[in-house]
């Protein structure tokens, strides 16, 4: 058994691995392959699994997790401005400092659970966000955001070389973090963030939060201190969405309070809820979904619609125009409700119980054609 | 006395202005079953509550193996070697028969909090092994990757005593264990209850079905009213008087 669970995780990293560096071929028949979008995918790939690990393993819904993407950023920018253009140190302080803001954020929403924990979450949120705007725009700078300037210290850098002309680029080692390269460094990321989230859900540490889901009482009864398992989750995932946030820096330079607005914590909510809560994979189904959609759907105009509907008689065409385009362009979000709707109302379980329910089908048939032979 | 696991002193509890128990003495000795019976509303849950810490009395103390309990938490309870079975069976209904079974070894075997990720549930050979064997001393070893959940009432609490036994418990409190359940889970639990009284585990228990209590008790405490009417041998409790009178002879449940 031991043997077992060891080679079947092998297989799971290998086959994962191959899957996400090979992103830049499987998604370019459907258009979807270049950097940016790329880059988004494996982000927010990090993002919602470490959601997952919280939401999905303990059942604490939590609306606050932007907080902690925008503290990563901001940590990364600064890592950026004060010590070395290294994307290295950015993310280790934006995964860390993502953490102790985690541990006090989670310490006081834990003391409550079900929706009074989400309120005092969702309050957090509003609160950084506010107050990126106003105490803290010596960090933060404001409306603004946080960006290189040329006389930054950079103090690593400067003891190696002089400062050259012009803004510098994150970079890894000499490597530019912008376009395919910086892809690639946040997919390794985002293979080690997997790795981590497998392991968490293959250990007690991952049995006992799923037991605190099922029934928090009983695990007090058990003799569990369910508190700290609690917090360990809530740091944990919010590490998860620090180094997200710290690479959304290293591959963009540039940090704003709009990233820990609650509209972003509600988007990994979703992406969640769609793929499938508490499965392994279902958040990365969720947010291939979404950010694939939301980069066709808000990019589609009147204009394109116009064509797009030319082959009707000029009323059709006009009315078919009017109907769809607030569902396009800055409207998209419109679009991602209406689909969230429909999942939550017909798919509770996300997609991938979508997918079981066909296996299911499937396999009874067979079943029974078998039995009818 | 050396041989009593738990020892309740004086205790007082009222809610409002409803005495649930009046000045409360009771010693439950070492490896015996110690019944609790009395009428609905004599405050036998409330008297359970304030063993395990749920309830903090008005006054008195509760002693577990010497120390006292008042105002610890549910989980340091258990950690002192208490456990309990509830009044409805409550157990992890989405995880497996075994995976419920584990999470209380690892209790056992961890304690209140332990932070450790690097390590698959297939590695803990030895407490997956005590699991499995604590499943099949209740029978059920053989439907240990079910859900919890679909199963019977019976079989649910089965599943909770098997919780218990793994985590060998110095006391065990169990609530009504059959109620609601069905002729046939209660004679399983029943069995099930004799076969473990020669674990040697000292169990409390709360019970309205005079049948399952004359069959495993050693020791019947009758509550009524919030008061301790009478302690003693099953034989005793049966043919004394003022039992008879207050809750045998009206209307034996
Ligand atoms: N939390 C509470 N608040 C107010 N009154 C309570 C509370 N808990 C119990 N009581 C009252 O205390 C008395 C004793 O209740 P208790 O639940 O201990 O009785 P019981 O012997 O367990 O009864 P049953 O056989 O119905 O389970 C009852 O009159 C009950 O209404
Ligand atoms: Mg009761």
């Amino acid at each position: 058994m031991h043997i077992k669970q060891k080679r079947s995780d092998l297989l799971v990293m290998s086959l994962f691995t191959i899957i996400v560096l090979s992103m830049p071929v499987w998604l370019d028949p459907v258009g979807a392959n270049y950097p940016d979008l790329l880059q988004k995918f494996v982000i927010f790939g990090i993002f919602a699994i470490g959601y997952n690990i919280l939401f999905g393993l303990t059942g604490y819904l939590s609306f606050g997790h932007a907080i902690f993407l925008g503290v990563g950023s901001y940590a990364a920018v600064w890592s950026f401005k004060l010590l070395s253009m290294n994307a290295v140190p950015a993310v280790i302080f934006a995964t860390l400092l993502a953490g102790v803001v985690a541990a006090l954020v989670g310490y006081v929403s834990l003391r409550r659970s079900g929706i009074y924990f989400s309120i005092l979450t969702l309050a957090f949120a509003q609160m950084f966000y506010n107050l990126a705007y106003s105490v803290l725009t010596p960090i933060t700078n404001g409306e603004t955001g946080l960006q290189l300037s040329l006389d930054d210290p950079r103090v690593i850098d400067r003891l190696v070389s002089s400062a050259g002309e012009g803004l510098p680029v994150p970079e890894l080692f000499g490597i530019s973090m912008s376009g395919y390269s910086g892809f690639y460094f946040c997919a390794v990321m985002l293979i080690m963030a997997f790795f981590l989230s497998l392991k968490i859900f293959n250990s007690p540490f991952g049995l006992k939060l799923k037991a605190i889901k099922s029934n928090q009482h009983r695990m007090k009864y058990t003799g569990y201190n369910t508190r700290p398992y609690l917090l360990s989750a809530f740091i944990i995932s919010g590490m998860f969405a620090g180094l997200a946030g710290g690479l959304m820096a290293v591959t963009d330079p540039l940090a704003g309070a709009e990233r820990m607005q609650w509209t972003a914590s509600g988007e990994v909510v979703l992406m969640t809820i769609l793929g499938g809560i508490g499965t392994l994979y279902g958040p990365l189904l969720g947010v291939g979904i979404i950010k694939y959609l939301e980069n066709i759907f808000s990019a589609i105009n009147e204009a394109s619609l116009q064509s797009f509907f030319s082959f009707m008689p000029h009323w059709l065409n006009e009315m078919m125009v009017m109907l769809v385009s607030p569902f396009v362009g800055e409207g998209w979000q419109l679009t991602l409700g209406l689909m969230f709707m429909l999942i939550v109302i017909f798919l509770p379980g996300g997609i991938t119980e979508g997918f079981q329910k066909i296996k299911t089908k499937l396999t009874t048939n067979q079943k029974i054609q078998q039995g009818d032979e | 006395m050396a041989d009593s696991v738990l020892k309740i002193t004086n205790v007082n509890k009222s809610f409002g202005g409803l005495k649930a128990l009046n000045n409360i003495n009771l010693t439950i000795e070492k490896n015996k079953v110690h019944a609790i019976i009395g009428p609905n509303g004599a405050g036998k849950s409330t008297l359970l509550n304030v063993c395990i810490g749920l309830l903090a009395p008005d006054t008195g103390k509760v002693l577990f193996d010497g120390k006292n309990i008042i105002g610890k938490q549910a989980h340091e309870i258990n950690q002192m070697g208490l456990a309990r079975v509830f009044q409805t069976p409550e157990i992890f209904t989405e995880l497996t028969l075994l995976e419920n079974v584990m999470i209380a070894a690892l209790a056992k075997q961890e304690g209140a909090f332990k932070f450790k990720i690097f390590r698959n549930l297939a590695e803990e050979k030895a407490m997956m092994q005590e699991s499995i064997d604590a499943l099949s001393s209740i029978g059920m070893d053989n439907q240990m990757y079910d859900i919890a959940g679909s199963m019977s009432r019976g079989n649910k609490r089965r599943l909770e005593l098997a919780m218990c036994l793994v985590q060998r418990a110095k006391l065990l409190l169990l609530d009504e264990p059959t109620a609601g359940m069905s002729r046939h889970d209660t004679n399983q639990t029943i069995k099930l209850l004799k076969k473990i009284k020669a674990d040697g585990m000292t169990k409390i228990i709360i019970e309205h079905d005079m049948h399952v209590v004359f069959s495993v008790a050693d020791t019947i405490s009758v509550l009524a009213r919030g008061e301790i009417i009478a302690t003693g041998t099953p034989d005793e409790i049966k043919n004394n008087p003022i039992v008879q009178a207050a809750y045998l002879g009206g209307g034996n449940e």
